[in-house]
């Protein structure tokens, strides 16, 4: 098993990223770094938009994910509804 | 394959050809495990150059900065030219004893072993 | 009746498939020349995936909108003075780094990833490049833009581009990257788009902006950020490559196998710059090289080459030098600058006692034996008077163009050198890795310009090493470099914080 990892830049929107990837992952590790935060768990990590809209109160579209984005480690897989970051051995 | 390339037969330009350098070779001298400079150094010197001139002028300019220079026994330094022992002649040409176009001369001085002695 | 919204995988979909045509009265060979001549087995583009999915229309959305944030910061940046909030006038040296190392290289990317956005057939592939071409293209302009202010403060940065095509050690990246665009378009995305964006691009990115972030430079850690938004997507784009071609054909395994132990390897000897960055260059620590690399290679990159284990690929040849390399290379790096800081475009130094014990920390096993002997000899030198900058001009390896500055791994006070006699000529590498790849192409490395012939050559300007770097590198000889002690840098921050 590997980790996969993703690091958003530390501001207002990525807090609330951040809550919903805490509560769509229980298990993932949350990292703060200066002006930034990494986030990794074994294997996979999903990222789920309704989640993210209830955080956020209002509509979020997966691909403003890009804005906050600074890296990532694994397979992306990503649809109008989640953002998935895989390892498949 | 000496090239993946789209046309074959594809051949490089040789930049540093002996004869883009004024009559001169490369020369590069290292002294071994002093690290007080960070690499060896490279000369353009004439092939006809005798060893003693190299040892005598060269050698000074190249490594004469390190505190243990002024202590070197040439006698007993020990030589490598291009990876295989080497024991220079004083008074024989560079090119005469094997020491070619970007050969490497490289030295051992067994009594010094670099500042505080840890190779430096 | 309002028209349906289509979902990204259907928008993906027309815009790779729908606006492609067929070659019916043209020969496709003759349309894209590049494809073939690597060896690489293409059976069925269409299998070609973005995984993002990203359309024309929301890449310009998105990218408009993160050049506004942008542009935001670096008003309010140079407006506050944000030069001042720097920890000190040392630091600055790192932006002039990268500004004349790096940032001309996102040049070289977007020419690049241009050049290979025709050379496709595949027309998923050609829209990716195209993105990553435009946003490298972004990448040069911010970092120009966000540097300029420092332009106005400090020496330096006056004549980044022309410098980096000319400048001895500005050699090594700039070479780097032209031997990556002269290849074939498949070892380009290999080199590029895989090697480095995926694995190195972050021990480039991550530790110069936490390390900006750190030392108060408000405008590198916007850019930087900004610019990473970007490469989180040519690191997708880049694994999405490898997996593509590893499944297109088995006939490609080894290809790809082969490019990856040669990328990994110039990209290791690339990234000496950043190391010695990390640990010399930023006064307030971030984290060392060491343990940069630790945490973005040997652990995400581990995780990566599990995950490409499955196609047959095995880590990248020499790994286990890499490894022990790392706690040598920032060392090295920083004296070779130091002892040649009459030759470089930014100022020196010695580091100060604190941050020695701090190397020593870090470094456990490598610092006090092989290290910290060389800086109490540049301190006695300096204390004589004789502040130390070499003779000379040293040997290059022909590969990678690095001074053969690194040493043998089982014998770490002994330089490591490699030679190779080709055709009557011989060569001379810094390592057996870079001495493998010009034995893979010799026609193609017996043509590095190699700085210190170039100068002997008389090709450089001269005649002596002055008239090189006044005239051929237009450095400001005696301001732009030597040690940062009484430089005009120096004197300048001194008057505006106050200090005597
Ligand atoms: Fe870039
Ligand atoms: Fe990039
Ligand atoms: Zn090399």
């Amino acid at each position: 098993m590997s980790k996969v990892y993703i690091a958003l830049q530390d501001n207002d929107e990525s807090r609330y990223i951040v809550e919903a990837i805490e509560e769509s992952n229980p298990d993932a590790t949350v990292i703060h770094q200066p002006a930034m935060i990494r986030i990794e768990r074994e294997n996979r990590l999903v990222i789920e938009r309704a989640v993210v809209e209830e955080k956020m109160g209002r509509e979020w579209d997966v691909q403003e994910l890009h804005i906050n984005l600074i890296t990532l480690g694994g397979n992306v897989d990503e649809d109008d509804d989640q953002f998935v970051l895989e390892w498949k051995q | 394959m000496p090239v993946y390339a789209l046309n074959p037969g594809y051949q490089g330009e040789r930049m540093d050809r002996v004869e883009n350098f004024h009559g001169n070779q490369i020369v590069y001298l290292g002294w071994d495990e002093h690290r007080m400079f960070c690499a060896a150094k490279a000369f353009p010197l004439p092939p006809s150059m005798p060893f003693a001139a190299l040892i005598e002028n060269i050698m000074p300019e190249a490594f004469g900065q390190h505190p243990e220079f002024k202590q070197i026994n040439w006698d007993s330094a020990e030589w490598l030219l291009d990876g295989e022992p080497f024991k220079p002649q004083a008074d024989v040409s560079l090119a005469d004893q094997g020491v070619g176009h970007k050969s490497l001369i490289r030295f051992k001085t067994p009594e010094l072993t670099g500042y505080q002695g840890a190779g430096v | 009746m309002a028209a349906k919204k289509l979902n990204i995988k259907d928008k993906y979909r027309l815009l790779t498939r729908d606006l492609d045509w067929e070659f019916s009265y043209e020969d496709p060979k003759q349309a894209f020349p590049y494809e073939e001549f690597e060896g690489i087995k293409i059976t069925d583009w269409s299998k070609w995936e973005d995984p993002f999915r990203l359309t024309m229309d929301s890449y310009w959305k998105y990218q408009a909108e993160k050049e506004k944030k942008l542009y935001a910061i670096f008003d309010a940046f140079s407006q506050n003075n944000g030069h001042l909030n720097v920890t000190d006038s040392r630091y600055v040296n790192a932006v002039k780094l990268f500004l004349t190392g790096v940032s001309p290289l996102e040049y070289q990317a977007y020419q690049g990833f241009a050049h290979v956005g025709r050379q496709f057939s595949g027309v998923g592939a050609r829209v990716a490049c195209q993105m990553q071409s435009l946003d490298e293209l972004r990448h040069v302009q911010t970092q120009i833009h966000a540097m300029s202010h420092y332009n106005k403060f400090f020496d330096g940065f006056q004549e980044f581009s022309h410098m980096h095509d000319r400048v001895w050690y500005l050699s090594v990246p700039r070479s780097f990257f032209c031997d990556a665009r002269s290849a074939g378009p498949f070892e380009f995305m290999i080199a590029i788009g895989f090697s480095f964006e995926y694995v190195l691009t972050n021990l480039l990115f991550v530790p110069f902006m936490s390390g900006a972030a750190h030392n108060g430079d408000m405008a590198t850690v916007t850019f930087g950020f900004s610019a990473q938004s970007d490469e989180a997507r040519h690191m997708t784009l880049g694994l999405e490559v490898i997996k593509f071609l590893l499944e297109q054909h088995e006939d490609n395994v080894p290809i790809v196998q082969k490019w990856i132990d040669k990328w990994f390897w110039r990209g290791t000897r690339l990234l000496t710059i950043v190391a010695m960055m990390m640990d010399y260059m930023l006064p307030n620590k971030v984290m060392s090289w060491k343990e940069a690399w630790e945490v973005y290679f040997e652990e995400a990159g581990g995780a990566l080459f599990k995950d490409l284990a499955r196609y047959g690929i095995r880590m990248p040849k020499y790994a286990e030098t890499i490894e022990k390399e790392k706690e040598h290379i920032s060392h090295q790096a920083w004296w070779t600058f130091y002892t040649h800081g009459h030759a470089a475009g930014f100022h020196t130094w010695i580091p100060s006692d604190e941050e020695l014990d701090w190397l020593s920390a870090q470094y456990p096993d490598t610092f006090d034996k092989y290290y910290r002997p060389m800086w109490e000899l540049a301190k006695e030198q300096e204390a004589k008077g004789e502040r130390f900058y070499t003779s000379g001009l040293p040997q290059l390896c022909q590969t990678c163009q690095i001074p053969m500055l690194f040493t043998e791994m089982d014998n770490p006070n002994q330089n490591s050198m490699r030679d190779y006699l080709y055709q009557g000529e011989r060569y001379h590498f810094c390592s057996d890795g870079c001495c493998d790849i010009f034995k893979e192409e010799p026609e193609k490395y017996v043509q590095s310009w190699l700085p210190v012939h170039q100068i002997f050559q008389g090709n450089c300007g001269g005649p002596g090493v002055g008239e090189v770097l006044s005239d051929y590198y237009r450095m400001n000889v005696g301001v732009d470099n030597m040690d940062i002690k009484g430089s005009p840098d120096e004197v300048r921050w001194n008057k505006w914080k106050g200090v005597a």
